[in-house]
């Protein structure tokens, strides 16, 4: 497929992703606010910030409702849900050819909603019901993409950008948390704690299924153990590493080129680090530069995958 | 709902109604369509309508109205009711739509190589040179299977005689084939019985056929094509035919910045790697299509285009230098051009056109600009034009120092009385005026899908079809017999 075409998908897609962990981190952020907890709003504020990788001009002024107002729809703030609507919407628009029509209809009505007048009331009124039309929006769009798609390369990019993006931003956010989480807290059987730890996992939307796993019993340890390692649930970073693993190779078999044994390594080099990993050797080492890591090499696969499928010399093209 | 009512006030004229004699009766072929909205129910009516713009609208089929904030798209306005062309009615324009393209693309290899019709003096020289769209690039360049012109929509008109003429012919790159398909899928969903009950003749398959005739003029050694269509991006208002013609055709819509050329070929940028491309459908104008040869400061095109096409390593339809055929003012003299390559009479006419390089007409037309219709040669979509009776003094006194000034811009005709057809209009039926663009394609013989886009001048009284001037359109419905 056009080089253009695979680049606009996966941007679609990544938006897509990033809109719906900002909706997800702001909505869980609010919900915490609501306990007298001993952890200010302000500290809570600049955590969720941190976790979205501490954007321009969302620090925190103390207006709650203009703080999440700004969040939603500052179209001029990359940050916002309504600049990634625009920016997946905008993408989309650009290969109404390549996607179904039924894609192309969620998606504006998506985009509709977000720029509805009612929406900006609701911040006011009953955000939630607005934070969760939104996440019910973009669950609508890959369910139908899932659907009514040819599940070939364009398909995979969708699923390449919707994974790395979530690989990207859950290695954030615990690398934001992970300190919070050790720390012991003062009232410890107040339940406080058991309400971070709860936010924590809604934040990755994985509460009921890490209960499935390990019961309501929380603890940190299983907790980033869950989020980091499990191979089985969509939000966790193996998952997602895997599932990245499995569009590049399938991206490639339906091409003709081999893929490019850099994008490989680094891709089989990262699953191998979770996948042959234990919860005991990551925390007896340094937790927060194993996050950093994943990261790392996240940002490493993008690279790789513009190099090699998007924005590729003529001149090394033409060689092969 | 009576006849009457329907009908409300409506008058007759001079024009020709497509529906109606001059004393009111119904033509033969429109009964059975005024029996069905009689019947009807206002509300139901209405109901219908409705549904058909809503289905526009999901589908997406909008155009983007300029210098407004974000989003704002709007319907093309399409009118429920259909346009119908009789079988012998259409008979007569496929063969005239036929011989007519024939005769333009021999005249346009013949300017671009040997040129007979200018030294025999039948088209004088300086018209053609002087044309802006004649380039000079094409001379001697051998077009595959010598078509120039693979895809073309020309405008109908019909006069108070009931008679077809040809008002213009789009030689370059004419669209709104996807409004005449997608007119359809709607129509038969809003009147399945009554479609199916008149014989209507299909045109679902141009897509079809647009992508044989693409095939049919790949160049040699390329039996397995790959053919693209070009288009100028997101932001023209035809993108959305663009998205939809390569959907329906299972081509890739490419812009300028996914080709590059190397070595006189040309390659599209793919995630497999470079990827030859073979046959250009080209929806970009000559002048943005190549910034090596046309304008420099383009960045719609691709560098290098042009001289792999000239090496015959691609091809690119409609060919570069076509609008200088669609010349206004060498479109008068398409009779001319008929006679000449065919030693036939032209089976649809001309409207009577003066041009105003010659001493004699400028003088008439400037002593008549209230009563003519003055259009600049080169320009198309409603711009660049005057209508005399709807204009003030002040307009016509800058057309006559442009006319002055360059007469060779300029050509004039007659206001026309075309013929209109009924609308609804409220919960009535109205007269307006519409033209008719068939869409023709040349591979390897000419082809017309029967039917073609019928533009409607929506304003009461306007003469101006064009969407971008608050046109509308209609299914047109060729019948059987």
């Amino acid at each position: 497929m056009l080089s253009r075409v695979a680049d606009n998908l996966y941007w679609m897609s990544r938006y897509l992703e990033r809109a719906e962990n900002t909706v997800r981190q702001l909505d869980v952020t609010m919900s915490l606010m609501l306990d007298t907890s001993d952890t200010s709003a302000e500290k809570r504020w600049q955590r969720m910030v941190a976790s979205l990788g501490n954007p321009v001009g969302m620090e925190w002024n103390g207006d709650l409702d203009a703080m999440a107002s700004k969040l939603i729809f500052d179209s001029l703030s990359p940050a916002s849900v309504t600049f990634c609507v625009n920016g997946a919407r905008e993408n989309a628009g650009q290969v109404r050819e390549e996607i179904s029509s039924e894609q192309w209809q969620r998606l504006n009505r998506l985009f509709h909603q977000m720029h509805a007048p009612l929406a900006q009331v609701q911040v006011r009124t009953s955000i939630n019901d607005l934070l969760a039309s939104v996440v019910d929006g973009i669950h609508l769009f890959q369910g139908v993409s899932d659907t009514t798609m040819i599940h070939g390369q364009g398909w995979q990019f969708i699923r390449l950008g919707r994974y790395l993006e979530r690989a990207y931003a859950t290695a954030t956010l615990l690398e934001v948390y992970q300190p919070d989480l050790f720390q012991v807290h003062e009232r410890e059987d107040s339940g406080y704690q058991y309400l971070e730890l709860v936010g924590l996992l809604r934040c990755c939307t994985s509460f009921e299924a890490y209960c499935q796993v390990y019961t309501a019993d929380l603890s940190p340890g299983r907790i980033l153990e869950f989020l980091l390692l499990n191979r089985g649930f969509p939000h966790a970073i193996r998952y997602a590493v895997d599932a990245i693993r499995r569009a590049v190779e399938s991206i490639q078999r339906s091409g003709g080129r081999r893929t490019p044994d850099e994008l490989t390594a680094v891709i089989g080099r990262l699953n191998a680090m979770l996948g042959y990993t234990t919860m005991g050797e990551i925390l007896a080492g340094d937790t927060a530069s194993f996050l950093h890591t994943i990261r790392e090499q996240c940002m490493r696969i993008h690279e790789l995958i513009y190099r090699y499928y998007v924005q590729y010399s003529i001149q090394s093209a033409l060689a092969v | 709902m009576e006849l009457e009512t329907l009908f409300g006030d409506y008058p007759l004229d001079q024009a020709f109604d497509e529906m109606r004699e001059r004393n009111g009766e119904v033509r033969p072929q429109y009964r059975a369509l005024a029996e069905t909205l009689a019947r009807l129910p206002k509300e139901e009516l209405q109901r219908r309508k409705q549904s058909a713009d809503l289905s526009f609208l999901t589908q997406g089929i909008t155009f983007t109205v300029y210098g407004r904030d974000e989003g704002t798209e709007r319907i093309f306005p399409y009118d429920l009711l259909p346009r119908l062309v009789t079988a012998e009615e259409w008979d007569r324009i496929e063969r005239g739509l036929t011989q007519r393209i024939t005769a333009l693309n021999h005249f346009l290899h013949d300017v671009y190589f040997d040129a007979k019709i200018l030294n025999d003096r039948v088209v004088p020289r300086e018209l053609v040179y002087s044309c802006k769209h004649y380039r000079r690039q094409m001379r001697g360049l051998q077009v595959p299977r010598n078509v120039y012109i693979a895809v073309v929509g020309s405008d109908l008109l019909r006069l108070n005689t009931g008679e077809f003429v040809v008002l213009e012919d789009n030689l370059r790159v004419p669209s709104g084939v996807s409004y005449m398909l997608t007119n359809r899928r709607v129509m038969k969903r809003t009147f399945p019985k009554l479609f199916h009950s008149y014989g209507v003749r299909p045109i679902e398959h141009y897509p079809q056929l647009l992508l044989a005739t693409l095939r049919s003029l790949a160049p040699e050694g390329r039996p397995e094509p790959n053919i693209v269509l070009l288009t100028p991006g997101v932001f023209n208002s035809a993108y959305f035919e663009h998205t939809y013609l390569a959907r329906q055709m299972g081509i890739d819509l490419v812009e300028g910045r996914d080709l590059v050329t190397h070595d006189n070929i040309v390659y599209m940028r793919t995630t497999d790697g470079l990827k030859r491309v073979d046959v250009i459908y080209r929806r970009v104008d000559d002048d943005f299509s190549d910034p090596l040869i046309f304008l420099s400061d383009s960045s719609l095109g691709c560098a290098g285009l042009f001289n792999a096409y000239h090496a015959g390593n691609v091809t690119v339809t409609n060919a570069f230098g076509t609008g200088l055929a669609d010349d206004k003012a060498v479109y008068a003299y398409v009779p001319r051009i008929i006679r000449y390559y065919l030693d036939e009479e032209p089976i649809l006419a001309n409207v009577e056109t003066y041009l105003l390089t010659d001493e004699k007409e400028r003088r008439h037309v400037l002593a008549n600009l209230d009563k003519l219709v003055v259009k600049a040669v080169g320009e198309s979509g409603g711009y660049g034009m005057l209508i005399g009776p709807h204009s003030t003094a002040r307009q016509r006194e800058e057309f006559a120092r442009q006319i002055e000034a360059n007469p060779r811009n300029y050509i004039a005709q007659p206001t026309l009385d075309f013929s209109r057809a009924p609308c609804l209009i409220g919960n009535h039926l109205e007269p307006r005026h519409v033209d008719l663009r068939p869409y023709v394609l040349f591979g390897d013989k000419v082809n017309i899908v029967p039917g073609g886009l019928t533009r409607v001048a929506l304003e009461k009284g306007s003469l101006v079809v064009n969407s971008s001037q608050g046109g509308g359109s209609k299914d047109t419905w060729v019948l059987e017999q």
